[in-house]
């Protein structure tokens, strides 16, 4: 088959930089270097020229005022930007003190939100992680359950990194905005792929990144939404008072030109790509059903992005499964690669046995995944696992009838 | 992950692959030893069978089947490759750093070796538990 290896289907991890992205990246770095903070001479004009038409490009993907961007090293800094500066801003009691305010977030959101929750938790503010069912769904009516007369912010991803799932956005902002509750989503993974309106999907805060939608690493942005209601931050870093204060530091000129250019890229492409990678994903997700059994499909089947699956296959283990397929780039459910042994705890949150949560692998498509490309890799899962099985003596048990939870595993 | 040459050949072209028969027929037969040592939860399961001569005492095949990661099939597969033909004091005497070093596993993936060690000493043990019975 004509393809070439190792082959790339971990875009959910990042994706490679457009070439139009890199091409309109390139005189800013030699030619058009001024730092857009210098008001009195043409370089710094022709460097805030750029940042203004890369912001307008940032703004019209997510439908907001250009105003209202904030560009950042990435999303990880957009959500600490986010999550510290509105708790510390909305704080009911000052610093030091406990009762700060609650937060509701969930137990499977990525690291970026987690920590800085986490770190909340220690400066005197009360946290709830919602547990999503065994969908992976996180919904308005979960949200409600945990509001508080004391909650402040919620922050819920819009789609989750690992499975693709798709949460109750729109709705979850409806209700906090009826609450005066302040509402983040970290948007990294759905931005670029699905139409999105801060606006109507009444959204406060929401971080996005550059590299995950073909644009360069190292550049992200926030939104911070300024009218009904306006949203206000502590400041995490101080210095020029670049980005209304938000966050000082010297624009990086080029990402930003670029993130502008792969928002306007996405913005052109994305419903026929997300029709195109659908058909693939689906391609993919049959094969494999078709030719294995004791596979699932993590997450909701429907109400999930285009471009990820994360299939568990029982009786395998993850990281010989990656073996396995070593020319293929995707990721493991399992950690581990790590050397930590435990398996993801985004599986984990949905109820996924840890015999399945270990042989989970997530697929992600891109801009110029081709059928050959998933057909290949398709072939490749299903004919190491079925090699992988045919060593695995929990699969002999599981075809003699024999219960494997109900053994006495000698645990190490 | 790096993996050593001699652990992605053993991965690719793993030795005595399989069983002696059903879990029941095992159980019930006495030449055979039987070492089921790991748990699903941790990622590793190594089912160890050894084939002992009555007579002689001596181990004369062994094979196995194993869930995890590269290094844990390639441990078990020497495992039963270095059981073969031995005595049962001598396949005790198989130490888990002697796979290491075979292998060249990193410290990360020394736990695999201890289990193939594990599985051959339950496996020796087993046969010895059914011949006293």
């Amino acid at each position: 088959m004509g393809v070439t290896l190792p082959m790339y289907l971990d875009h959910a991890a990042t994706t490679p930089c457009d070439p139009r992205v890199v091409e309109t990246m390139m005189p800013y770095f030699t030619d058009i270097f001024g730092n857009p903070g210098s008001r009195n001479h043409s370089f710094g004009w022709a460097a805030e020229e750029a940042v203004k038409k890369a912001r307008q490009q940032v703004a019209d993907i997510i439908g907001a005022d250009s105003k209202e961007v904030i560009f950042t090293s990435g999303s990880t800094e957009s959500n600490n930007i986010a999550i510290k500066g509105a708790a510390n801003m909305y704080a009911k009691k000052p610093a030091g003190e406990t009762g700060r305010g609650h937060i509701i977030s969930a137990i499977h959101e990525h690291k970026a939100v987690l920590d800085p929750c986490k770190r909340l938790e220690k400066e005197g503010f009360d946290v709830t992680y919602l547990e999503p069912g065994p969908d992976g769904l996180i919904t308005r009516n979960m949200v409600e359950g945990a509001l508080r007369d004391d909650t402040i912010l919620v922050t819920i991803m819009w789609a989750n990194n690992e499975l693709g799932t798709i949460n109750e956005i729109p709705e979850i902002g409806e209700l906090c905005h009826s609450k005066g509750v302040v509402f983040h989503t970290d948007a990294t993974q759905w931005v670029g792929k699905m139409p999105t309106n801060v606006k109507t999907d009444n959204i406060d805060l929401l971080s996005l990144s550059g590299h995950k939608i073909y644009g360069p690493k190292g550049v992200g942005a926030l939104y911070v939404r300024r009218r009904k209601p306006r949203i206000r931050l502590t400041a995490l870093q101080e210095g020029g008072g670049q980005e209304r204060g938000f966050r000082s530091g010297t624009l990086n000129v080029t990402g930003i030109v670029g993130l502008g250019k792969a928002c306007e890229l996405c913005a052109q492409s994305m419903d026929d790509e997300r029709e195109r990678l659908l058909e693939l994903r689906n391609m993919l997700e049959s094969m494999i059903e078709k030719e294995l059994d004791v596979v699932q499909v993590n997450g909701h089947r429907d109400k999930r992005l285009a471009n990820i699956t994360n299939i568990s296959f029982g009786f395998v283990e993850g990281e010989s499964l990656m073996m396995a397929i070593k020319e293929i780039a995707v990721s493991s459910g399992s950690a581990c690669t790590s050397a930590s042994l435990e398996p993801s705890y985004v599986l984990k949150a949905l109820g996924v046995g840890d015999d399945l949560a270990h042989s989970s692998l997530r697929l992600s498509f891109g801009r110029w995944t081709t059928k050959e490309q998933v057909e290949y890799a398709g072939n490749k899962i299903i004919e190491a696992v079925k090699k992988l099985r045919d060593l695995s003596p929990l699969y002999d048990m599981h075809n003699e009838g024999i219960d494997i939870s109900k053994i006495e595993w000698a645990a190490h | 992950m790096a993996y050593g040459d001699k652990v992605i050949d053993h991965y690719e072209n793993p030795r005595n692959v399989g069983t002696f028969g059903t879990q029941k027929e095992i159980k019930e037969s006495t030449d055979i030893g039987v070492g089921l040592v790991g748990a699903p939860e941790c990622g590793d399961v190594m089912q160890l069978q050894i084939k002992v001569n009555d007579d002689t005492g001596i181990i004369e095949d062994a094979k196995f089947k194993c869930f995890g990661c590269g290094s844990a099939i390639a441990s078990s597969s020497l495992a039963t490759e270095w059981l073969r033909g031995k005595t049962l004091d001598e396949g005790l005497d198989i130490k888990n750093t002697e796979i290491v070093e075979e292998l060249s596993l990193p410290p990360v993936k020394i736990h695999c070796s201890v289990l193939a060690e594990d599985a051959i000493k339950a496996a020796i043990s087993d046969y010895k538990h059914k011949q006293e019975a």
